[in-house]
């Protein structure tokens, strides 16, 4: 206060604390959602966007009903989805595996964490053509590609996690005479689960871009090849209903994974 | 069975930790280690436990540990270390899991044990719901399911405030009195080590090194009047500790 120097004046104490603490604000993401797409459905009706920078919503929804009812949707959606679900799951599963070796074994974390620094920043899609030559151009190649891409950063955040499993926990159990298995089992995997659950995120959105780089690529159906076409036509219409469907895949996946969360870390503080 | 400790020595790496430490710890009494901080007091408890190996020096188990003990030495914890994933009860069937029992055997153990600690109405709660006196009553639930020969116990009530700490130490009391166990107790805490000892194993600072060893005759159940006896003692025990505390505290901590 300018004045305080006033030895009379009474004043209460000004709040300094609060905010840093984030809360749920439910269906605000929505909203914003819901205002943009209505922003630009006005836009393009009333002419100042005009048809070539962006489709109308309405359009699009238009565009994806027709999809649904030919069930062309389907033609496309089914092959995408099968790829997405045995790569990643290929991919996170052998990820799981290394990345909890790496965080036991010194020897695999000698030998393997530089191997890992060396294949992280590879752009994946560039050992398509490779990938093509190994495992056929058909859905060999796709699988192997969605992977690889999901399999480093799953290997990175599981060994992170082993890492970071509380040690006291693990003298514990060594303190009560329990066998190496158990620990393994019942200490270091559960408490790794919250940050191998976090990694999944990563890894699955991952997942979903690979899976549309290599549908364009070479695929006949597929999401990837679907707006490909469409793209290559200039329809923009069909463009964004392909962009809209990975969108959803996309936040489904996180849905599914903050539901698995709840359930599996409950205990969590 | 009682617990032998011939000359140990022990060092990280240029720090030497503790220095020629001999000690007979006897079936049936609390043998209270106090010291200054970073005196080495837990790494002595470790290698009593054998949770760490010493540079050189013997720990001998002295006679067998009885029948039905499942883990002879077992550790109480300063911070609980238990489970977050698993509630009471899972957390002291974890101890009970790799024993070749089966469910039922388990059960009855694991309900003994939650009875003789008041906790049988918190068997289904999550570590999270319980308050660090509950925790640690866990924890001691969990080291007495395992029917140990020496329990280890590694300042059990430091992370606690100080009237959870004056009921837990009663709770260890009473316990002692209805079935004597042996126990290495660490603390820092002389009030503590007056109140639960039969003797109090004075450390200096590092390198910890035995500097008296102080026998309180009154029994257990005696102390909780305060007597000018035990006045005496802790006196004492403090004249032995204070300068080398102060002395410690001086200390640049090295790397």
């Amino acid at each position: 206060m300018a004045e305080g120097g006033s030895s009379s004046g009474r004043n209460p104490v000004p709040f300094r604390g609060g905010g840093f603490s984030p809360k749920p604000i439910r269906f605000l993401g929505f909203i914003v959602f819901a205002l943009l797409l209505i922003f630009v459905e006005i836009g393009a009706r009333q002419g100042w966007i005009s048809n070539l920078t962006l489709p109308r919503p309405s359009d699009v929804l238009k565009t994806f009903g027709a999809l649904w009812d030919s069930g062309v949707l389907f033609q496309h959606l089914f092959p995408s989805l099968t790829r997405f679900a045995v790569g990643s799951a290929l991919g996170v599963s052998l990820g799981i595996l290394v990345g909890i070796m790496i965080g036991l074994f010194s020897i695999a974390r000698a030998g393997l964490v530089p191997l890992l620094a060396a294949l992280f920043p590879i752009p994946k899609i560039a050992l398509l053509p490779l990938f093509v030559i190994w495992f056929g151009i058909d859905e060999g190649s796709k699988y192997a590609l969605i992977a690889l891409g999901t399999f480093t950063p799953t290997v990175v955040a599981t060994y992170g996690a082993v890492d970071n499993v509380d040690r006291t926990l693990i003298r514990m159990g060594q303190s009560f005479g329990l066998s190496w298995q158990s620990i393994v089992r019942k200490i270091v995997l559960p408490g790794a689960l919250p940050g191998i659950l976090s990694g999944l995120r990563i890894s699955l959105a991952i997942a979903i871009i690979l899976l549309v780089a290599a549908e364009m690529l070479g695929a006949e159906f597929g999401v990837g090849a679907y707006i490909l076409e469409a793209g290559s036509l200039y329809d923009l219409e069909r463009l964004f209903t392909g962009v809209a469907l990975l969108s959803i895949l996309g936040v489904l996946v996180s849905w599914i994974i903050g539901r698995a969360e709840k359930a599996l870390l409950s205990w969590r503080v | 069975m009682d617990l032998q400790l011939h000359n140990i020595c022990h060092s990280y790496g240029e720090t030497e930790v503790l220095r020629a430490v001999s000690l007979t710890i006897p079936s049936g009494e609390i043998v209270c280690i106090v010291g200054p901080s970073g005196c080495g007091k837990s790494t002595l408890l470790r290698l009593i436990g054998g949770l760490e190996q010493p540079n050189s020096g013997l720990v001998e188990q002295i006679g067998t540990p009885p029948e039905n003990s499942l883990n002879p030495l077992t550790f109480v914890f300063q911070d609980f270390a238990l489970l977050p994933w698993r509630s009471v009860s899972g957390n002291i069937s974890l101890v009970l899991e790799d024993h070749g029992l089966n469910a039922a055997e388990r059960s009855r153990i694991v309900d003994g044990v939650l009875g003789r600690t008041s906790l049988s109405d918190f068997s289904n709660a999550l570590p999270k719901q319980l308050s660090g006196g509950m925790k640690q009553r866990v924890a001691i639930a969990r080291a007495l399911a395992v029917n140990p020969a020496v329990m280890l116990m590694d300042e059990p009530l430091s992370a606690l405030d100080s009237q959870t700490r004056d009921l837990l130490m009663e709770d260890l009391v009473e316990l002692w009195q209805r079935q004597p166990f042996t126990a290495v107790y660490v603390t820092h805490n002389l009030q503590e080590a007056v109140r639960l000892g039969n003797r109090v194993v004075v450390l200096s600072r590092r390198p910890g090194q035995i500097r008296e060893i102080v026998t309180i005759e009154t029994p257990l159940s005696e102390r909780g009047q305060w007597s000018a006896d035990l006045e005496a003692k802790q006196k004492h025990l403090w004249a032995l500790m204070r300068d080398e505390a102060q002395a410690a505290d001086m200390e640049l901590v090295h790397g």
